[in-house]
């Protein structure tokens, strides 16, 4: 371990990185997020022509991005909560962690045709 | 054991001040318990928002076809319903919290130089006020007869 740092690696210190990066991501997106919807005050028309971007395949794949960081900061965030809270948190921080990863990866595996359809549907017809 | 002490009632031992305490030499506290509140917070609409965002992602892009069904009208049947307008509003000002609060940490981590946090806090606070405001106007104003 280098000196004169407070970072341990391992899995602690990694999930703590990619906590940072996905709540940092998702809050940029609430901002253009918020933005966007606000377009139902000027006109349908320009409301829909704003959603057309979300239905287009580059933007479907990044939707797909934005519920996986999502989900992680959510599943990691109720593990970061129950080291705080549960008395044997600290004790199972590493065992929690690889159930999050275990339950993403199933969250997103049930997650791609749904969100992927429409793209899905468009390239290779229905 | 009988120990003998050097001092008694007409001969009290002298007063020793406690180091920390505060004195009216001391200049007045400016702590409070903000950032314990802050911590709490973050726990407290975490749990919340999980039911709220995933819930919102769920209706948004798996449910009923995903994002080919978003338009003007689909909004306009959502927002007819007074529960999922206090949804969004709720999700709004929790999502918003939450995050610029996230964000003053991060901040406050690398942003070294004094006007560098000062400033890059700034433009968070005007860009969250701003955001939260026009969201929750949008809810409140919205016209499904606009055209
Ligand atoms: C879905 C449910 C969510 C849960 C359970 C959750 C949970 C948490 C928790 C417990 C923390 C504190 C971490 C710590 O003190 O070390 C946190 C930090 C943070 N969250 Fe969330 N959060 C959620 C949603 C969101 C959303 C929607 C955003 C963006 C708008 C967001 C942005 C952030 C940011 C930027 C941080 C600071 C990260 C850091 O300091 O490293 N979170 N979250
Ligand atoms: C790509 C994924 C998403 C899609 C397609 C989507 C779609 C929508 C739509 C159609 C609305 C209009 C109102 C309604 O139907 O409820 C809306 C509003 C809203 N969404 Fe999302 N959403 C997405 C992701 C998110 C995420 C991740 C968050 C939170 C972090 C979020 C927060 C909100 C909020 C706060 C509103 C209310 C906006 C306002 O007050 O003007 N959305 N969203």
């Amino acid at each position: 371990m280098p000196a004169g740092t407070l970072y341990r690696g391992r899995e602690g210190m990694w999930s703590w990185v990619a906590h940072r990066v996905t709540g940092v991501l998702i809050f940029f997106f609430l901002f253009v997020h918020v933005l966007d919807t606000a377009l139902v005050r000027v006109s349908p028309e320009a409301y829909d022509d704003v959603v057309a971007t979300y239905k287009t395949p580059i933007v479907n794949v990044l939707e797909y991005g934005l519920v996986a960081a999502i989900l992680f900061h959510a599943l990691n965030g109720l593990r970061v909560i129950a080291v705080d809270f549960w008395s044997k948190g600290p004790k199972y921080q590493k065992q929690m962690l690889w159930t999050v990863v275990g339950v993403w990866v199933v969250l997103m595996a049930g997650a791609f045709y749904p969100v992927l359809q429409h793209t899905l549907r468009t390239l290779f017809g229905s | 054991m009988n120990d003998v002490s050097l001092y008694d009632v007409d001969n009290p031992a002298p007063v020793i001040e406690p180091p920390r305490k505060r004195t009216k030499k001391t200049p007045k506290s400016t702590r409070t318990n903000f950032e314990l509140y802050g911590w709490l917070f973050m726990r407290l609409s975490g749990v919340v928002l999980v039911v709220l965002v995933l819930g919102h992602l769920l209706i948004q892009l798996v449910l009923d076809g995903g994002v080919s069904k978003i338009g003007f009208a689909f909004v306009a049947g959502r927002w007819a319903s007074p529960f999922w307008q206090g949804w969004d509003l709720c999700m709004l000002w929790l999502a918003m919290l939450h995050g610029a609060n996230g964000l003053r940490t991060v901040i406050n981590d690398y942003a070294q130089r004094d006007t560098t946090r000062f400033w890059l806090k700034m433009l968070l606070y005007t860009a969250t006020v701003f955001t939260v405001l026009l969201g929750t106007l949008v809810i409140f104003t919205f016209d499904p007869n606009i055209a």
